[in-house]
């Protein structure tokens, strides 16, 4: 009992930390005590102190109220990833699963295609090639984000095709397509949002990732990859660089608490 | 499926709006559709696609993977020269990872739920948790910066020579000539970027060790070897742990594949000479003919460590041999 306790404890402390970036990245232009591009060369590189409470970037800037808005762009890209790569890789896997013969063997062969490739090597390529900003980088990520997603769904959508319960609804005449959105589909969702949970954490990392390396967002935009990125070469000023990757680090713990709680409760036999 | 792979890239790099003219001639050269003509027939860019891609295939027969338009060299020639900088920090960071991990998967099994256990978990937490770049950062500003152990970013110190040796990789070439100065110069280099390398797939080789162990353990024929009297350490290492590591195995085989790839952030920020950088250094100059070479490198490399995965599973689980 103790040790669910603890299990669900780390669960909910995931919840509270992914909650709490969320409303961070709501609010941030209320709760940010300047605005995230102001540049005041006279303020540069201070220390964290009262007025700055994470001190100042190379150019001034508040590294606390960067940090605030760039909650904004990297939760809204890791969402728009994970959520519309689950979105086609599932449509494509439950399609998939529909289809069979040839339809089904195309596609998964496609799939098999993509998840051959490294991954980050792709990305970077098609970052490379479409060019520097947000949606860009978003794209070439969902390139090679949903083929997973459609494996996964398609293998959930053949188990429960064998189930009694289908059988009992295609005898009742009800037309496939209706089977599969009504009857398959929510019976499948469990371990998709399982792996859409544990995938946000990913997610935002590879994005911050590639905006590190100069591929993602559009500079000045505050962003947690670039900041960090812009602070690299400040070692005596640690504080450029080290906080917004405590903020990545922390969104990224949260949303695995989370993850492994969600799946515990889904499937308790794997508790442990 | 390697070959699959090379077309993927190869229409991809066709279809996207980056135009290598521009990213390699600059706005100025560029405007001048003299100039530019010029440039894409010397690249052959003037041809058909399929023809361009039997031209790819034909050279690949001969062992050509083409000439990067960045480097202006043969990209086998950049492959072959990268190469072993990357496959000599992959392979340390796994050794780090493997020799950390396992036994710390182990021990958080056995005393499930002690102070080892918390300790494993938020290690493996952080691991695969920490943004790769950040780490490096926090390293160096910490070893390198602040208190000075460690050397700064590159293979070796800026004013010694590399090694001149057989392979390529320092460590092995320093050792063959004797040169112990160099020796330990190579290894010093490596160490801050070979711990960052391994953070995440020390998270994963613990995570996976712990949850495996718990499971074997929990086996019959465990209990049969204790209630054989057998003491606790066989019992668990000749026992559980075999079967252990057959997941283990699995993992860790697709985590070096990964390093492999992985190091492009730990390589870049460290100044690492190595097929991780080029990587970078490829995507960002839209250089497609390397993006291709290091695509079909690294789809071949994933290939070969999936067969020796395959294959030591014959050592471990007798049943595979038959």
């Amino acid at each position: 009992m103790r040790r669910r306790l603890r299990r669900y404890g780390l669960a909910w402390a995931g919840a509270a930390i992914v909650l709490a970036w969320l409303l961070v990245a709501l609010l941030a232009p209320w709760i940010s005590p300047y605005p995230p591009n102001a540049v005041d060369v006279t303020q540069r590189l201070l220390l964290p102190s009262a007025a700055h409470w994470l001190g100042t970037d190379i150019l001034g800037r508040d590294v606390l109220s960067r940090l605030l808005h760039g909650a904004r762009i990297s939760l809204l890209a890791g969402f728009s990833v994970v959520l519309l790569g689950a979105g086609i890789g599932t449509a494509i896997g439950i399609l998939a699963a529909w289809l069979r013969g040839w339809g089904e063997e195309a596609l998964m062969r496609l799939t098999d295609l993509v998840l051959c490739f490294p991954p980050i090597i792709l990305a970077l390529a098609l970052a490379a090639a479409l060019g520097i900003g947000t949606t860009n980088t978003i794209i070439a990520m969902l390139v090679v984000w949903w083929p997973k997603y459609a494996r996964l769904a398609r293998s959930l959508a053949l188990v429960q095709r064998s189930q009694e319960y289908v059988e009992a609804a295609t005898v009742l005449g009800l037309p496939q397509k209706r089977i599969l959105l009504r009857h398959i589909l929510p019976n499948i969702f469990g371990p998709i949002a399982v792996l859409c949970t544990l995938d946000l954490g990913i997610a935002i990392l590879t994005f911050a990732g590639l905006s590190f390396l100069g591929l993602g967002v559009v500079p000045p935009a505050a962003e947690w990859g670039s900041m960090v990125s812009e602070g690299r070469e400040l070692v005596e000023q640690w504080w450029v660089a080290t906080f917004p990757g405590l903020a990545i680090l922390t969104v990224v713990i949260g949303f695995n608490f989370l993850g492994d709680g969600l799946r515990d409760w889904l499937d308790p036999k794997a508790q442990r | 499926m390697a070959l699959f792979a090379s077309l993927v890239v190869f229409l991809i790099s066709n279809f996207v709006p980056g135009d290598p003219v521009l990213a390699q001639l600059g706005d100025i050269l560029a405007s001048d559709p003299v100039v530019v003509a010029q440039w894409r027939a010397k690249w052959g860019l003037d041809l058909p696609l399929w023809e361009r891609y039997g031209i790819f295939l034909r050279g690949l027969l001969h062992g050509d993977l083409g000439q990067s338009i960045a480097t202006r060299r043969p990209v086998l020639e950049d492959i072959v020269q990268f190469a072993p900088a990357t496959v000599e920090l992959a392979t340390i960071s796994f050794v780090m990872a493997l020799a950390l991990g396992i036994p710390l998967g182990i021990a958080a099994a056995i005393w499930r739920d002690s102070w080892i256990d918390a300790l494993a978990r938020v290690l493996s937490l952080v691991g695969v948790s920490a943004p790769t770049f950040w780490l490096a950062f926090i390293m160096l500003a910490i070893f390198y910066g602040w208190l000075g152990w460690a050397p700064g970013p590159g293979r070796l110190d800026p004013i010694a020579f590399p090694p001149e040796g057989p392979s390529g990789f320092f460590l092995f070439d320093t050792a063959w000539a004797g040169d112990w100065e160099g020796f330990a110069d190579t290894l010093a280099h490596l160490i801050l970027p070979a711990i960052v390398l391994a953070a995440a797939t020390l998270g994963l080789i613990t995570r996976t060790t712990r949850a495996a162990m718990l499971d074997c353990l929990q086996q019959d024929y465990v209990r049969v070897a204790r209630a054989k009297g057998l003491r606790e350490r066989v019992v668990i290492l000749r026992h559980a742990l075999r079967n252990a590591l057959v997941p283990v195995v699995t993992l860790g085989g697709l985590a070096y594949a990964n390093l492999l790839t992985g190091a492009v952030m730990t390589e870049t920020i460290f100044a690492w000479p190595g097929l991780g950088r080029y990587t970078f250094r490829s995507a960002a100059a839209l250089d497609f003919p390397a993006i291709m070479g290091i695509t079909l490198v690294v789809s071949a490399t994933y290939l070969l460590v999936n067969l020796l995965v395959d294959l030591s599973y014959a050592v471990l689980d007798p049943r595979v041999r038959r």
